[in-house]
């Protein structure tokens, strides 16, 4: 409960402190606010162009999450990201004769498998020989944006595609049609779907828990015995799937073939979603949800105010740094200091802030 | 390969060393100077692209590239000591700040930045090591960045400072035993602060190195990691500044293979020859860690592993 609430004034403060900092560009904060929450949740379309960017930051969100629930600061997202978008290109153009749902599957499959190999290889060299995971799996990263750049402008480009490298496009029938004829991808609810599998494993599951026993303590977890590395292991091969399946996703869904539209700083946004949801799955679902929308009104804030696009990512770093703030403020005693606000009040007639009840 | 080839491509690739090197040698030292405090900063990569777009704007306002430089210092020194203050917090960890910012730095960087996408700014004047040469390859090659020779002796006054001086023992002192500063009556988060910021203004260098000089424009690929890079490198130098020119260099060296190449007409697998830093750092990486067991010369209170 406290954690809620910390969240919530975290994320009002950020928004207070963006329209401060909207307002030494000339523009009016409220104005800023208003289009903020418009252009994400004002109508029918923006919500399809937030929920439509929601699906992709759940799956990235639970890249770090899974992860660092067994321990592990897994922040190389983008790379199992691209390269599942790449597997799943790649596979399509192979099999020329996939198609239907099975072959969506498939596609799908591709992808997941990749990033989880690729995420795995950071856990596997963290085990192995003590590597750092945060560092190693952002070189990964940047690795694997190197391989897809090469693989799509050279092996595998489409001659038809001149000023943009693209890989062939996807056959229409691998393509991930949208939910009831909107633009809503079904991405969305695989999305929700494994926030909520990842949810159950994790909470109850015995695996699960012995991955969150690696991560609460090592020492207890290895003294009964548990398998430490191949969970940690298992934990990040999940974590990099859910990046992978994004990927492909994008690419089935959105981008109809892999190219460098693919890299949109989805892994890194993932981050932030990944954080603020304090890593519990379900959490994720609303908070992506919330920056999805944040990123949709972007173009919007541009277009109206005259603001850079990068505005959002503004807004995006000031909710970062205030969200790990905020657990500075986890252990302070609300009714102490209220009584030192408002002078000597008995503790049960103390004003009532949130949090306190937790 | 002809004769002639193979000189342009030793040239280039000695030249790209030079060029490419600085901003690593730069961040390097900077991330030197904190994890001797005792923290890391994993936001050294923001610092780095909003004091380039720091070095970029004030060169173009002021018309002065040194006014730029000192726009950079500045911008990476507010926020690396952002970092240092936000870490000082209960409960908060340096790692997950560090990429907050990082994120934040970038932010920023192309938030205030993209009015200077476009114009062009004055440039930092290089030093001509090889003047007297004939070729103009050559010439051209081993025209050095200014800041350079300052980093080079930065990295020799800062292995002296760590020995010798009370601030450099200082650092160490709080890098290496908290318990034992705060017995001396000496403010830990004070000393690892101030380390923070000065890490901060050092790496602002690195950032005017990029935009005033080498590839001497503001755009928001500017950099591509070199401030994660440069965690890797203070461990491969097993958090020694003199040994970070020497990895500065080996991994400007590295980054310079893809351009090099291409200078020559190969231009087959440009993007797999730009991975190769990567690749080299988590090679070195792999060879210089031990599982469950500190890297020689590593500060003891790092949280990273």
């Amino acid at each position: 409960m406290r954690s809620f609430f910390l969240t919530l004034a975290a994320l009002a403060a950020s928004l207070l402190l963006f329209g401060l900092f909207v307002a030494f560009a000339g523009a009016s904060p409220v104005d800023a606010w208003v289009i903020l929450f418009k252009g994400a949740f004002g109508d029918w379309f923006s919500w399809q162009n937030t929920l439509q960017r929601a699906a992709p930051l759940m799956l990235t969100a639970l890249c770090l999450s899974i992860p660092a629930r067994a321990g592990l600061v897994v922040i190389g997202g983008e790379g199992a990201l691209v390269l599942g978008g790449l597997a799943a290109a790649a596979l399509a153009q192979a099999v020329p004769f996939l198609g239907g749902f099975a072959g969506s599957v498939a596609v799908c499959l591709a992808g997941a498998i990749l990033g989880a190999a690729w995420i795995a290889l950071a856990g596997w060299l963290r085990q192995w020989r003590g590597v750092n995971e945060t560092i190693s799996s952002l070189l990964l990263a940047y690795v694997a944006i190197g391989m897809f750049k090469h693989v799509v402008e050279g092996p595998l480009r489409d001659p038809a595609s001149l000023n943009k490298p693209s890989t062939h496009a996807i056959a229409d029938s691998l393509r991930i049609g949208g939910i009831g004829g909107s633009d809503v991808h079904w991405g969305l609810a695989l999305g929700v779907l494994a926030c909520c599998a990842a949810a159950f494993w994790l909470r109850w599951t015995p695996s699960g828990f012995s991955v969150r026993v690696v991560g609460g303590n090592l020492r207890a977890a290895q003294l009964v015995g548990l398998p430490a590395s191949r969970l940690v292991l298992v934990a990040c091969a999940a974590g990099g799937a859910c990046a992978g399946l994004a990927g492909a996703v994008e690419v089935a869904a959105v981008h109809a073939s892999a190219n460098a539209s693919l890299i949109a700083g989805y892994g890194y946004a993932g981050i932030l979603v990944a954080f603020m949801a304090r890593h519990q799955p379900l959490a994720i679902i609303p908070v992506a949800i919330l920056f999805g929308g944040f990123g949709a009104a972007g173009s919007l804030l541009q277009r109206r105010l005259g603001l850079p696009d990068a505005s959002v990512l503004v807004l995006q770093g000031i909710a970062f740094v205030l969200i790990l703030a905020s657990e500075a403020l986890r252990d302070v005693d609300w009714q102490r200091v209220a009584q030192k606000v408002f002078g000597i009040v008995p503790p049960e007639a103390a004003p009532m802030r949130p949090g306190v009840a937790a | 390969m002809t004769i002639d080839q193979l000189v342009t491509f030793v040239f280039a690739i000695l030249g790209g060393a030079l060029r490419v090197g600085a901003p690593f040698l730069f961040v390097s030292l900077g991330e030197c100077i904190t994890e001797k405090a005792g923290r890391i900063n994993l936001g050294l990569e923001g610092v780095l692209v909003l004091s380039a777009m720091a070095a970029f704007a004030g060169s173009y306002l002021t018309g002065s590239a040194w006014l730029g430089v000192v726009a950079a210092m500045l911008a990476g020194m507010l926020l690396a000591t952002l970092h240092g203050l936000l870490c000082t917090l209960p409960r908060v960890n340096d790692i997950a700040t560090g990429i907050a910012l990082m994120l934040l730095g970038t932010g920023l960087a192309f938030y205030l930045g993209k009015p200077y996408i476009q114009p062009q700014a004055p440039q930092l004047p290089p030093v001509e090591l090889a003047a007297f040469a004939g070729s103009s390859v050559v010439r051209s090659a081993l025209q050095v960045n200014p800041l350079l020779p300052i980093g080079l002796a930065l990295a020799v006054a800062l292995g002296w400072a760590f020995g010798r001086t009370r601030a450099g023992l200082l650092v160490r002192m709080a890098g290496d035993s908290a318990l034992a500063t705060r017995a001396l009556g000496y403010s830990v988060g004070g000393i690892r602060i101030a380390a923070t910021a000065v890490g901060g203004a050092v790496a602002g260098l690195g950032g005017a190195s990029l935009t005033l000089f080498y590839p001497g424009s503001w755009n928001e690929g500017i950099s591509s990691g070199q401030g994660l890079i440069a965690v890797a490198l203070v461990i491969f130098a097993r958090w020694s500044p003199l040994r970070c020119v020497g990895a500065a260099l080996l991994f400007g060296g590295a980054g310079a293979i893809g351009p090099a190449l291409q200078s020559i007409g190969v231009s087959w697998g440009y993007h797999l020859f730009n991975i190769v830093p990567y690749v080299l750092t988590l090679a070195i990486l792999v060879l210089s860690c031990r599982p469950g067991q500190l890297a020689a010369g590593s500060p003891g209170e790092l949280s990273s592993r």
